[in-house]
């Protein structure tokens, strides 16, 4: 009976949920399920069920692959890279942004850096296969300083540079707004306070902004280790790469969509997949522990 | 009395001031560059070294292409169907989901935000969504630019915090009015919560408009493929042949380059135009976003 009355009750909130659980179920885990193909001989004529389970053959076939430690190494590389360098410059920038006195001048910036944010990662990297040809805008710049012509597209050891510099080209400013929030929450009596103390601009910025903002700092960085074997985004190195790049630019993703959906090969790129998701579980996971842990902020 | 403002701060200021205005003539000038090269004359273009500050010589040829190509005008159709049909979608599951998993005295409530909060950690990955999408018969349909992003989860858990602050007395007093759920959600709910559907509108939009790896997945049918879709083949595989049948050889390589440009150009402008909103609201976005929990 108390039942029944809930349900007449909140029959709407109900109807309301069902073609949300059915997107979930559907489109989400459905493909969970399908998982299973990671340890089946899989061929799509015969389906998932009928097909045969071969255990981990998958797994320990990529793991003996010539190619599994340089994908691996790859992978963690471009997360890394992108933790050195792409990670501080939007502080920085925030750092130096407060500190600018004018305030029109502070809105300006701010509008013109959050705007490659805007642009789609195709344009981007359209750009930037233009710019960076060989015959493109750089090499014309650097060859009036008599520096010889590099065709950085195809040269593995740009390959980087090239991701994780146009990554805080296109991130920086709006990688920015969250310190900027956090900077403007600091009391501003603690900076009235430094002042009759007697410390200048730069002391009031390592004693009083620095330590404001570094719960967010370090929270920001923890949610970034979750991500260290996401390598970098998918879309992005497609566009970016070719083989003659694969040296420094293949990782897991890129490598499971070649063989998966290029080449067909359904079972072996899922079962990669399925390692890859259960890394990058296994360390978010862990990251939202320890950032629960530390500041009562997680992703949940 | 003025405080003297000390030498090494007024040296920081001026270093500081400066690193900003190269951070901008950074962050721009490539859009410039590409603006003057789209308005160039090819031939001129070519011979042309080092930064334009303005086009060299003038010429719309690129453009005409560029309005004449069909690729590009089904593009253009394509992706503004995926952005209206995609964003209506996804706005009224969020809505849905957000009211009704804001509500207290539901059943399910916990397990339901369990299962979807766990997708954010965990999925099949590409292979087995695509088998799935195959199944489903949904490749090479332009469902397959629609469903499979209907709902954002991290949307849906920034429009569920914002809904559940909403005052439960607004609630009660429609309710014993005799409105429903509907009638809440969408005469309640939704009109004190405009600027929050703003910020969900330009974040779902913006997601539909540069959306690429679904198409480069899901579609084959190059009668689908949305603008992205076809800016790749223009801007990375090089591929402007299908524009310039009219074209002479000779006059082919020329023109290419601009075409390039022009293209550019033609996709980004829609979000140039709406970028003083969009600032505005993705900024407040973000807020929403971090002050979550």
């Amino acid at each position: 009976m108390k039942l029944l009355r809930e349900w007449s009750r909140n029959k709407y909130i109900y109807l309301m949920l069902l073609p949300v659980v059915i997107y979930y179920v559907v489109f989400l885990y459905f493909p969970m399920y399908g998982l299973q193909i990671a340890f089946k001989n899989f061929s799509p004529a015969i389906g998932i069920w009928g097909s045969e389970w071969v255990g981990f053959k998958h797994f320990v076939s990529f793991y003996e692959s010539y190619y599994f430690w340089r994908l691996i190494r790859n992978t963690v590389m471009i997360s890394l890279y992108e933790l050195v360098f792409g990670f501080p410059a939007p502080i920085i920038l925030a750092l130096l942004l407060n500190e600018i006195r004018k305030r029109v001048f502070k809105n300006i910036v701010q509008s013109i850096t959050y705007l490659p944010h805007f642009i789609s990662i195709v344009v981007v990297a359209g750009m930037m296969v233009d710019f960076l040809s060989g015959d493109g805008l750089i090499n014309q710049l650097t060859s009036l300083f008599g520096i010889p012509s590099v065709s950085f597209l195809i040269a593995p050891e740009w390959f980087r540079t090239i991701y994780v510099s146009s990554g805080i080209w296109q991130g920086i400013g709006w990688g920015s707004i969250i310190y900027l929030a956090a900077i403007a929450g600091i009391d501003p009596s603690l900076y009235e306070a430094a002042k009759t103390d007697g410390a200048g601009r730069f002391k009031q910025i390592l004693h009083i902004t620095v330590p404001g903002i570094m719960p967010t700092i370090i929270i920001m960085l923890i949610l970034r280790f979750g991500t260290l074997m996401a390598g970098g985004s998918l879309e992005k190195i497609l566009l970016l790469y070719n083989s003659t790049t694969y040296e420094t630019a293949d990782v897991i993703s890129t490598f499971v969509y070649r063989r998966g959906l290029l080449q067909m090969d359904y079972g072996f790129s899922a079962a990669i997949g399925l390692f890859n998701n259960i890394m990058n579980f296994i360390l978010l996971v862990s990251a939202n522990t320890i950032s629960r842990k530390i500041n009562n902020t997680s992703l949940w | 009395m003025k405080p003297r403002i000390p030498l090494g701060e007024r040296i920081f200021d001026t270093t500081n001031s400066l690193f900003m205005l190269g951070l901008i003539a950074v962050t721009l000038y490539p859009f410039l560059y590409v603006l003057f090269a789209s308005f160039s004359d090819p031939s001129e273009l070519i011979e042309h070294r080092g930064l334009l500050l303005a086009p060299a010589g003038f010429s719309l040829e690129s453009y005409k292409y560029v309005f004449e190509n069909p690729m590009i005008s089904t593009g253009y159709m394509n992706t503004l169907i995926y952005v209206v049909a995609g964003t209506a979608l996804n706005l009224t599951l969020t809505s849905f989901a957000a009211y009704a998993l804001s509500r207290k005295g539901v059943r399910f409530v916990g397990p339901i935000m369990f299962g979807i909060v766990f997708t954010m950690f965990f999925s099949g990955g590409m292979i087995p969504t695509y088998l799935n999408m195959r199944n489903l018969d949904l490749l090479d349909t332009r469902w397959a630019m629609i469903l499979p992003s209907a709902i954002s989860t991290w949307n849906l858990l920034v429009m569920r915090t914002s809904f559940a602050g909403i005052p439960v007395a607004l609630e009660e007093s429609a309710r014993i009015d005799g409105a429903n759920d509907f009638r809440i959600l969408f005469q309640i709910f939704i009109p004190v919560s405009l600027p929050i559907m703003a910020v969900m509108t330009l974040f779902y939009g913006v997601a539909h408009w540069n959306a690429y790896m679904d198409a480069l997945i899901y579609l084959r049918d190059r009668d689908l493929y949305p603008l992205q879709l076809v800016l790749q083949e223009i801007l990375i595989s090089n591929n402007t042949d299908s524009m310039m049948t009219s074209v002479a050889d000779v006059d082919k390589g020329l023109i290419q380059e601009t075409i390039k440009y022009a293209t550019i150009i033609a996709a980004t402008v829609p979000i140039l135009l709406l970028y003083p909103f969009l600032q505005r609201y993705f900024v407040k976005g973000v807020m929403l976003g971090s002050i979550k929990e």
